[in-house]
């Protein structure tokens, strides 16, 4: 059936069975792949999407029943993809293979409309349904505290180095 | 790869070079097309012109880099970019030397064209085997253009140097860019040459060892990344496929999809018949939409007739290793020194403990996928691998084409961990493509990719030491079992132990360590019980990830025995002498290196003090994987363990790395966070086991991999140094979860020794 609803701002229509996963649809229908497959069950976050500007989880929701509502992916977060999260994530050097990090974006967009500047608690809490394999989580957390202007309380930050003194080198 | 060639190259001997080696080739810097290539010449050096044979591909494609007109530097990687931004780093070697801009850096990310000779990323090797050659390529560039500016200038090379993607002669300078629009340079350099190329001394280095961001970021941020799952090309169908309930050895007796055919969009379901073996049993469901895929295959029902291993479980391959451990005469002696068995007879009393490592999962959270098609005649397959070259004679012999005619087209790796390593995934798409005679785009189901994976075997190892009666270490035995990945898909690659049977190397790294502890007899056994039911993999550290879980908990119990410190006890027996002196170029200070990363660790970490109520702390130290490339790392794990619920919480990890040359800080750190947590989630959160032949947990409703919310507090040091530069995406890996192992000791006196330690294992060691 014909299922029509707005995508990143656009009407879009797709013909497509009711029980089709918004996912799929995004993906190999409208063309869209910056919002990728995990899981299938709703549990690693990386097929996150906006539901009406809320964070939601693509392959469980299906096509019927985003008739007439309003979808944003990772590629219309931002028109340019400067969107301050994105910015942070770039800034933390956050992804390592990426594959999670629209996911983890898009989820953390939702974060900060309900906490705008979140603590470490809160942080993990909304962001535990997102799972990186790479577990480069204290760079995402790092990010999302870059994002919102509030303070990190773990130790991310840049390399250190230790110069051991010679006699340390050395057989003693 | 190129160190696969070596290892193949030198099979005659069967000794490995441990010197990552110059090419025994010249180095050629011609204009071409796009701009200037360097390249290193594919055979001898050209008496005619280097210009020339490069337009005619007469070069080593495994490493070359051009300077365009418009200043860009292209640097061709061959590498698999899974997380590691090994571009970034790879990069940043040659433009140091060349002197070059770093703005103007790009990277080009090459398929597996056979031009580009063998591709395989793992092993944490990508920087440590390509450093120097990158640095002497990087070097003969700068050279030429400096040459070359000079001309164009009127001044002599002598008074000019390089800096900033410029010739600089005094106040006045030209560009790169210009010297390749108005220059013509036709160099080329002959392997001496190249092997008396002034490397920049450390001090003057511009990019390595300094903060940049990874190239491959921006991209992933955004949703423009392009990863194997998302490969299309016109006129595709997609393929969901049937995976059988045993890996090997299961037929099919018929395939009913009558209730498939009412669902829109299913075309048919394919039976494979693949002369590879690589997926027997397997049928295909081919679609319209991935949908449709999944929604058929739910209602097909497929007769199998499924391979002897059907019912095993994991119980069984671990009681098999046992028995294998107890028959002496199994298994190869990777050492075997003189004395041991004294040590033994003679011993005053020995230490003699059992651990066990369970299933795990690779869970890459791309789902492995590939693209198969024929255009003009020729296979292509679109999709993420780490080992082009391990499965391009695979995939011919499945397709029934010659190698030279399939190329393997590259993306991003949503996740490598070395499950891309093994490329079996690409098969059963380029079957069902063939057999359909149109591009089919198979994607696994997360069920199907841990169904399919090659998982990290259960082990079982034994572990004896011997004292005198003054509590001195006299000879010490470790005996491992597991199933062998490299045996099961590459088994050219097994050297020979001291017994002259042959041993996957991968199965037993992390085992030969570097403490003087008497005379070492180290046995590696392969259990043919696992890799018949699944196929091993190489998984993040491989071996020494299991192999350390019993070594430095092993360590600790030692330790405890002789009533020192743990990190004294260490300390004592870290000593660069005899066989553990060290030596150029990878292990120059051999033992010390790693009593200084212990040591460092001791200090910042908060080791000696007092601690609250059932918290504790623990040490391991390892040197990563390769004796031969070792990364010396320390780990303390700081926990604490809820006597009631039995709930382990990781505090802090503190991590002192020494890796040599740091080439790119930022990524290097962010691969020591990562591999830590891994090795802590696999000790805490993860793990399954086999049932009825299978992986017990197929997603994340029962397979658990640590989130956000259990990621301890992380500090990470770097041991500063211009020392060889080693790898560094695994071996953190390998030292957190014996740390957490010994803590869980520290705080409330129970001994771990299976992994993933779950609450009721502390409940049940607590009450015993």
């Amino acid at each position: 059936m014909t299922i029509q609803f707005q995508l990143n701002g656009e009407a879009m229509s797709l013909d497509v069975p009711e029980d089709t996963p918004l996912l799929w649809a995004i993906r190999d229908h409208a063309g869209l792949t910056g919002t990728k497959f995990g899981c299938g069950i709703g549990m690693c976050g990386a097929c996150t999407v906006h539901l009406n500007g809320r964070a939601t989880r693509s392959c469980i929701t299906t096509m019927g029943s985003v008739s007439g509502q309003q979808i944003t992916t990772i590629e219309g977060l931002d028109q340019d993809g400067e969107h301050p999260l994105q910015q942070a994530w770039v800034d933390a050097q956050a992804p390592q293979c990426g594959y999670c990090q629209s996911g983890q974006i898009m989820q953390a967009a939702t974060l900060l409309q309900d906490f705008p500047k979140p603590t470490d608690e809160q942080i993990n809490q909304v962001m535990s349904g997102n799972l990186c394999r790479c577990m480069a989580y204290v760079r995402i957390r790092k990010a999302i505290h870059l994002a919102a202007g509030s303070s990190d309380s773990s130790s991310a930050g840049s390399p250190q180095f230790y110069e051991p003194g010679q006699e340390e080198m050395s057989n003693a | 790869m190129r160190k696969f060639a070596k290892y193949l190259a030198n099979s005659a001997t069967e000794q490995a070079s441990d010197t990552p080696r110059l090419s025994r080739r010249g180095f050629l810097i011609g204009a071409a097309g796009a701009g200037l290539t360097m390249a290193f010449a594919s055979s001898g050096i050209p008496v005619a012109s280097a210009a020339k044979s490069i337009s005619e591909g007469a070069f080593e494609p495994t490493i070359w880099f051009q300077v365009r007109p418009d200043g860009r530097v292209i640097v061709n990687i061959v590498e698999a970019e899974m997380g590691q931004h090994v571009g970034t780093a790879l990069a940043r070697i040659v433009a140091d030397e060349l002197e070059a801009d770093w703005n103007d850096v790009e990277l080009h990310y090459v398929d597996s064209d056979p031009k580009w000779g063998l591709m395989v990323t793992g092993g944490s090797w990508s920087v440590w085997e390509n450093f120097d050659k990158l640095s002497r390529a990087g070097a003969a560039g700068r050279t030429a253009l400096i040459e070359e500016g000079a001309k164009l200038m009127g001044v002599s090379a002598g008074q000019c140097q390089a800096r900033g993607s410029q010739v600089i002669a005094g106040d006045r300078a030209i560009s790169y860019a210009d010297i390749v629009r108005d220059g013509n340079i036709d160099r080329s350099f002959s392997e001496e040459e190249l092997k008396a190329m002034p490397i920049k001394p450390p001090q003057e280095r511009r990019l390595i060892g300094e903060e940049s961001k990874a190239l491959d970021i921006p991209d992933k941020t955004d949703g423009t990344a392009l990863y194997g799952l998302d490969a299309t090309v016109e006129g595709m169908v997609y393929g969901r496929p049937l995976v059988p309930p045993t890996r090997y050895g299961t037929g099919i007796n018929s395939v009913d999809d009558s209730k498939a055919k009412s669902i829109p969009g299913y075309q048919q379901t394919l039976v494979l018949d693949d002369a590879s073996g690589t997926v027997p049993g397997w049928a295909v469901v081919i679609a319209d939409s991935v949908h449709a895929a999944n929604a058929a295959a739910e209602v097909i029902k497929v007769d199998w007739a499924a391979g002897k291993t059907a019912d095993v479980s994991e119980q069984q391959i671990l009681d098999e290793g046992r028995r294998l451990i107890d028959d002496a005469s199994t298994g190869a002696l990777v050492v075997n020194e003189d004395g041991v068995d004294n040590a033994f007879s003679s011993a005053d009393s020995v230490l003699e403990q059992e651990y066990v490592t369970h299933s795990v999962l690779h869970f890459q959270l791309e789902p492995v996928n590939a693209l198969a098609f024929q255009k003009d005649g020729r296979w292509e397959i679109h999709t993420g691998n780490q080992w082009q070259s391990l499965i391009l004679p695979t995939l011919a012999k499945a397709l029934g084409e010659k190698e030279d005619n399939i190329v393997m087209r590259t993306y991003l790796l949503g996740g490598g961990f070395g499950r891309r390593l093994n490329g079996d995934y690409c098969v059963p798409a380029a079957l069902a493509a063939k057999q359909l005679g149109k591009p089919v785009k198979l994607v696994l189901t997360r069920e199907d990719d841990s169904r399919f994976d090659s998982i990290r075997s259960p082990s079982v190892q034994k572990l004896r030491m011997a004292f005198d009666s003054n509590g001195q270490v006299l000879g010490m035995e470790h005996h491992a079992t597991a199933g062998w990945p490299t045996k099961a898909m590459a088994p050219f690659f097994m050297p020979k132990g001291e017994n002259g049977e042959k041993f996957d190397p991968f199965s037993i790294h992390g085992a030969a360590h570097w403490y003087s502890l008497g005379a070492h007899r180290l046995r590696a056994i392969s259990n043919e019980l696992a890799s018949d039911t699944f196929r091993p993999g190489w998984l993040r550290s491989v071996g020494s990830g299991w192999v350390n879980w019993a070594l430095e908990s092993f360590i600790d119990e030692a330790a405890r025995k002789t009533g020192e410190d743990a990190i004294e006890f260490r300390l004592s027996r870290l000593k660069a002498e005899g066989k553990n002196a060290g030596s150029a170029p990878n292990s120059v200070g051999g033992a010390n290196r790693q009593a200084t990363v212990l040591k460092r660790v001791r200090e910042i970490s908060d080791w000696g003090k007092d601690m609250p109520a059932d918290t504790g702390l623990g040490v391991a130290t390892t040197y990563g994987q390769e004796r031969n490339m070792p990364t010396w790392t320390a780990c303390v794990a700081r926990v604490h363990v809820n006597r009631d619920s039995g709930k382990v919480t990781l505090q802090k990890l503190t991590l002192v790395t020494d890796a040599g040359t740091i080439v790119h800080p930022d990524g290097a750190l962010a691969q020591v966070e990562g591999a830590a947590l891994w090795g802590a989630s696999m000790a805490l959160h993860e793990g399954t086991e086999i049932e009825q032949g299978e992986v017990r947990d197929t997603n994340l409703n029962t397979y658990t991999p640590m989130r956000m919310r259990d990621v301890p507090e992380i500090q990470a040091e770097f041991i500063k140094s211009t020392e060889t530069a080693v790898g560094l995406g695994e071996p953190a890996t390998t030292v957190v979860g014996p740390a957490i192992g010994n803590a869980i000791f520290a705080a409330a006196g129970v001994r771990m020794r299976t992994i993933p330690i779950r609450p009721e294992d502390i409940l049940a060691a607590l009450k015993a």
